[in-house]
């Protein structure tokens, strides 16, 4: 018996979706193969990751991430241009966690001076984010659509609650959207389709099927995003063709393994190398499952999640 | 591939002699194709035939056990590619590579007897300790072996070294552990499955690339050794994924028998997150063993929650275990709130407690791993289970005010908890989760 490479070739393509402008400007998606495997179909980009930034002190990360980004983390443009300038950061996701009812309530206008401030000072690709509240993000992402207007942004995140008004100014402005559901392939495909039947172009999307940290549920995560992948491509379903998100950062650093002392938990070792080794095992994790596109918080998890990517391609 | 009754009856030898307990061969057959009987019930049936038996009714990856007793990692016997469709069934075994002339080798075979840890109910460990011959002398190597077969009595041994002689005298120190010899070559294949097949153990196949290693496993197969891993030489994450994916493919796809056995993959990288990093990827991409240089607390910790995610049961909801959990520091004053014990729905409600940061308490209810709105549908989740739970618990002897909080979806409760729980205040909390912070901090 003689061994023959056995090859799969699929129908299905993943949608190219790029953001950001000029030389700076990024692409992900378009594989035509399950991730890293090169040798039987085209994988044209690389999965990207953002640093994670947000529109207030970093008060509720926990020391390890928020003591690399003290000196600059007082005020989002510089905290943007550190990432840019210091830290070669590829792109930058801008969590809006202050307009938030309960984290400061700031206006979609005040939101929306910090995003053309942010976008005045870089020259990477902005990733926009609400801050998870459905009502508030319908107006603030609607403003922030709009301040970004000419930037080819990527803007998120829509959700089935909330999703009109989102979608609507995203088109209006010309952005990418991030669409999230929870954990569900059905909620995944239902809201592209009410999506995309709003008028909104298919290849102007990105799915987050929602992130979940090592050990906190997420064999669930890689396994949606295993079968969104295998969706898109081996049944050629258009609805499973956007990139994937994943959102990493914020899901990882608030579990236990993240934040526990060594003096409180012996048994787990050193807790800067374990918060490190959680948010890249997290991500190096999702990038197998499918994702195009993460968002991290710490420089050496991102640093290394970048050097295994060199790896695998 | 399975044979038919028929196509069994073929092999046997026709004589209807009733020794195998059956009263004629075909009889024989039917139950053997159907697994319910074992060919060696016929004393007289050829080698041939059970040769063709044997390969026709094995397992697509050939399954064995690295070592000897109840903590040797089994490997092996994997017969999907992707978690979601069935169980991935052997979690893949954590090696740690020690060279035989490492002064600190005592305290790393120590390291790895101390390494067990239980997370959510499994105790984990590293399994086996991989002995490199670095010193190329013999009697170092030997020492060394010894050394870490005492130091570590439970973790399986890897005898990592290419020159036979060298192996056969360490084998030979240590052959009631049944190392894993490492390995055999195009080169030294005879030398090595020689000393495999007279100690019992099992033995690497090294080669570069997937059609020197099928040749490979088909020569020491026919030297006689069977349980044989595979070393694809691959050592960029893309070849670990490529290689071990083309592997197991090969495998199951086309029942390609020099492939149908477990992968090893070395890890080893000189910066030790980039090091978990890429044995994050071995272990969800296939391996059943991974090398790593060292096995730091932090290390370890994550590897096993990784390889415990990619290995559990898609089909079966985790489930966490029926208590009151506590979150921050709740003092008697604390709230109280009450969710299902389907693993993600307490991952995400206590997730959002958490980011509330106002210290609680989480009653976790048995609901055969249902979510709430599922469970409360099933009848798992009633006021009467609810409130024969929290009676039990007897928490509400340490509480200043006996309040519970039930989540939104079943706010329907509330009324007949009420009655069931007398005194006790029932509220109705938010129905979606990530609404928890802003509603606990409300209450403050
Ligand atoms: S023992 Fe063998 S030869 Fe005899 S009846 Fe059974 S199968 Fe046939």
């Amino acid at each position: 018996m003689s061994f023959v490479v056995p090859k799969e070739s699929f129908n299905g393509k993943v949608a190219s979706v790029d953001f950001g402008k000029d030389d700076k400007a990024l692409t992900i998606g378009g594989d035509s193969a399950l991730p890293f495997l090169s040798f039987e179909g085209e994988l044209p980009n690389k999965p990207v990751v953002a640093y994670e930034i947000q529109d207030c002190p970093p008060d509720d990360w926990p020391d390890t991430v928020r003591e690399v980004y003290k000196d600059v983390s007082g005020d989002p443009v510089t905290w943007a241009k550190y990432c840019q300038d210091e830290q070669g950061a590829k792109a930058i996701a801008l969590r809006l966690v202050s307009t938030h009812p309960d984290r400061g309530d700031k206006s979609a206008e005040e939101a929306s001076q910090t995003i053309k401030d942010v976008l005045a000072a870089i020259s990477v690709p902005l990733i926009i984010l609400g801050s998870n509240h459905i009502e508030k993000d319908s107006t603030v992402l609607v403003a922030a659509a709009e301040a970004a207007s000419g930037n080819n942004c990527v803007i998120g995140k829509a959700q089935e609650g909330n999703y009109k008004t989102i979608v609507a100014a995203a088109l209006a402005h010309n952005h990418k959207l991030i669409a999230m559901s929870e954990l569900d392939i059905n909620l995944a495909k239902q809201l592209n389709i009410l999506i995309t039947q709003m008028g909104f172009d298919k290849n102007k999307l990105i799915t987050d099927p929602m992130c979940s940290a090592l050990g906190y549920g997420l064999e669930y995560t890689y396994s949606v995003m295993e079968r969104i992948r295998l969706a898109g491509l081996a049944q050629n379903d258009p609805t499973m063709q956007p990139p994937i998100l994943g959102d990493v950062g914020m899901y990882v650093w608030k579990v236990k393994e993240t934040v526990a002392s060594e003096a409180d938990v012996p048994e787990w070792g050193s807790l800067e190398e374990r918060g490190i080794a959680w948010e890249t095992l997290t991500a190096t994790s999702l990038i197998l499952s499918g994702a195009n596109l993460l968002i991290m918080r710490h420089p050496s998890a991102i640093e290394n999640v970048g050097k295994t990517i060199d790896e695998l391609v | 591939m399975a044979l038919t009754g028929v196509q069994v009856f073929k092999l046997l030898p026709k004589t209807n002699c009733k020794k195998c307990g059956f009263p004629t061969c075909l009889a024989f057959a039917m139950k053997l194709a159907q697994g319910g009987a074992d060919i060696s019930a016929c004393p007289d049936v050829s080698e041939e035939a059970k040769t063709t038996l044997g390969e026709a009714s094995a397992p697509p990856i050939r399954s064995f056990a690295i070592g000897t007793g109840d903590k040797a990692p089994k490997m092996g016997a994997e017969t999907v590619m992707f978690r979601h469709e069935k169980k991935f069934v052997n979690p893949c075994a954590i090696a740690i590579n020690i060279k035989d002339n490492d002064d600190s080798l005592a305290a790393k075979a120590e390291e790895v007897a101390n390494s067990e840890i239980d997370r959510v109910g499994q105790i984990l460990r590293v399994e086996a300790i991989s002995i490199e011959c670095a010193s190329g002398d013999s009697a170092t190597y030997e020492a060394a072996v010894k050394l870490a077969a005492e130091k570590a009595p439970e973790a399986a041994l890897i005898l990592n070294c290419k020159d036979a002689a060298v192996v056969e005298a360490a084998v030979k120190a240590v052959a009631d552990r049944k190392p894993l010899i490492n390995g055999a070559t195009d080169e030294n294949a005879e030398a090595m499955a020689a000393i495999a097949k007279a100690n019992s153990c099992p033995i690497i196949a090294c080669a570069d690339g997937l059609e020197a290693l099928s040749a490979l496993t088909e020569k020491i197969k026919g030297l006689g050794v069977e349980d044989i891993v595979l070393d694809s030489g691959a050592k960029s994450a893309k070849e670990i994924i490529v290689n071990n994916t083309q592997i197991r493919r090969a495998a199951l796809k086309k029942s390609f028998k020099p492939l149908g056995y477990p992968v090893i993959n070395n890890v080893i990288r000189d910066n030790a997150i980039l090091e978990a990093s890429i044995a994050s990827v071995a272990i969800a991409k296939y391996a059943s063993i991974i090398v790593v240089s060292s096995v730091e607390k932090w290390k370890t910790l994550a590897l096993f929650t990784q390889r415990q995610n990619i290995y559990t049961d898609p089909q079966v909801p985790m489930q966490v275990e029926q208590k009151i959990y506590e979150i921050g520091e709740p003092t008697a004053d604390s709230p109280l709130m009450i969710t299902t014990n389907f693993s993600l729905t307490y991952f995400i409600v206590a997730g959002e407690i958490e980011n509330s940061k106002v210290p609680s308490r989480l009653a976790v209810m048995d609901s055969e791993g249902l979510s709430v709105l599922t469970a409360w549908a099933a009848g798992k989740f009633t006021a009467a289970k609810i409130a024969v739970f929290i009676q039990e618990s007897g928490i509400g002897d340490t509480l200043t005010n006996k309040e519970l909080i039930l989540p939104g979806q079943v706010a329907i409760l509330s009324g007949a908890l009420e009655d069931k729980l007398g005194d006790w205040k029932i509220t109705v909390g938010p129905r979606e989760a990530n609404a928890i912070p802003t509603y606990l901090k409300g209450r403050e």
